[in-house]
């Protein structure tokens, strides 16, 4: 089937044009769905620590509290979710990625991350969607501290990307010089899930 | 590729959730869009129907896989959500839907109110081998409101295919009337109306007969809104049911 079949007498919610709404997303507006697969893990932030290791000359691991002390900085923006809704406008506090990166310094040749969740999730990411300033370690939604059930105490942010790619109980991330297929990607999911190219499944 | 670090050994998550999915997933399929057409509505409670649908090139399915629908209106605007399948897997040609009537509801909004058979909409899937259950490990199945849809084809098959492996399904739902399938349950179900009769939620003691002395090795599914998954994942962790064999589906 090439493009979309109009569906008789479907009109849909009256709508503008939002340019900030990728293709098939709609606006959630004041819910924030919970979408895990696991139980989730009663994780205080003493029990937290973070590790980054793989292709990097120097592998290390951070308490709650030397994460904290890191140069902090926010995310204002949207959210997409491949479960299709979108969320305008969320704030969350952390660290960027690109703090902790500069500390193992990578290795040359690593090209991609597999993210650890403290359940055992996992998810995969070029390395390229995760530096720059594209990424954070987040530990505060809207100046609170992150729910349990949407990841707290710590979660992976990765905005621009679908959002399965924001691993929740983010305890470790691992560089490595090819892609690893995590989680869901193992279960059909898209390897890199870019929103705005509706990149939802394997093969679109 | 094992990255081990000589200072501090391989890394291990401190749990195991990431267990293999269940099932190999059709790429391909999940990645097409095909062309379903309606052939059935059942009324199932006063807010919830089921949508009988012909999909002539449906691959099959796993019970507990779900699909994307997509409704296109005439400008080119498309909406699209993620459904549970109520059919069992062998429903040769066919799919069902169940669908809670949602307030404001683009899509649901949509079915119960403006379609009619022989109409058509566009499905890909089926897509997630994660929830899935074969029919191979004894199966526990707790369900609340239209979170029972996706364990009902678990039950479906298990009975298409009289598969003597244990199943138990606990669904809950505010009332009698509110009961998806009521009428449809047998000696495996047990219904917990938290609004009439019992007027409680499910509770260790319903589920604790489930794992006494000899009791089967469970596979988990939980099923339903985010409040009822945190309480029912709780409870079976709290009743020694092991996290990696606890799967569940929040519908937010």
């Amino acid at each position: 089937m090439t493009g979309p079949q109009a569906t008789r007498g479907f009109v849909g919610r009256p709508r503008v044009h939002d340019p900030g709404l990728p293709p098939g997303q709609y606006d959630a507006r004041d819910d924030w769905p919970v979408l895990s697969a696991e139980v989730t893990p009663a994780l205080s932030t003493g029990d937290w620590t973070f590790r980054v290791d793989g292709l990097v000359a120097e592998p290390r691991t951070w308490t709650w509290d030397e994460a904290q002390a890191l140069p902090a900085s926010a995310y204002e923006g949207d959210i997409h979710c491949v479960t299709t809704w979108s969320k305008f406008g969320m704030r969350f506090g952390g660290v960027s990625l690109d703090v902790f990166l500069d500390a193992v310094r990578p290795d040359p040749s690593a090209t991609h991350v597999v993210a650890y969740s403290y359940t055992g999730y996992t998810t995969n990411l070029p390395l390229a969607d995760v530096t720059g300033g594209r990424a954070w370690v987040a530990f505060r939604h809207e100046d609170a501290p992150l729910p349990s059930e949407h990841g707290g105490p710590a979660r992976l942010l990765v905005p621009h990307l679908y959002f399965w790619k924001s691993a929740k109980w983010l305890t470790g991330l691992r560089l490595l010089d090819h892609d690893e297929p995590g989680f869901w990607e193992q279960n059909g999911y898209h390897a890199r899930g870019n929103p705005w190219e509706e990149q939802r499944y394997a093969g679109d | 590729m094992q990255v081990t670090d000589r200072a501090t050994g391989p890394f291990d998550p401190p749990t195991a959730f990431a267990v293999p999915g269940r099932i190999a997933v059709s790429n391909r399929a999940a990645a097409v869009w095909q062309r379903a057409v309606l052939t059935e509505v059942r009324r199932e409670t006063p807010t919830v129907s089921t949508f009988r649908f012909a999909v002539p090139g449906w691959q099959g399915h796993l019970a507990g896989q779900h699909l994307m629908l997509r409704l296109t209106a005439a400008d080119g605007y498309t909406a699209q959500r993620h459904y549970s399948l109520a059919s069992p897997p062998d429903d040769s040609g066919h799919i069902e839907l169940t669908l809670a009537h949602a307030e404001g509801g683009e899509v649901s909004g949509h079915l119960h109110t403006v379609a009619r058979v022989g109409d058509a909409v566009e499905v890909r899937g089926p897509l997630s081998g994660f929830f899935a259950w074969p029919g191979d490990r004894p199966a526990l199945l707790l369900g609340a409101g239209s979170g029972v849809v996706p364990l009902m084809s678990m039950v479906r098959h298990h009975r298409s295919h009289r598969l003597a492996v244990p199943l138990r399904l606990f669904v809950s739902a505010r009332t009698r009337e509110d009961l998806i399938y009521a009428g449809a349950y047998g000696e495996e179900t047990t219904p917990v109306l938290t609004r009439e009769g019992e007027r409680r939620r499910l509770a260790p003691d319903h589920l604790a007969p489930c794992f006494g002395v000899g009791a089967p090795a469970w596979e988990a599914y939980v099923c339903g809104s985010n409040a009822f998954a945190e309480h029912a994942s709780r409870m079976l962790v709290d009743l020694g049911q092991p996290v990696e064999r606890i799967r569940i589906e929040r519908f937010g």
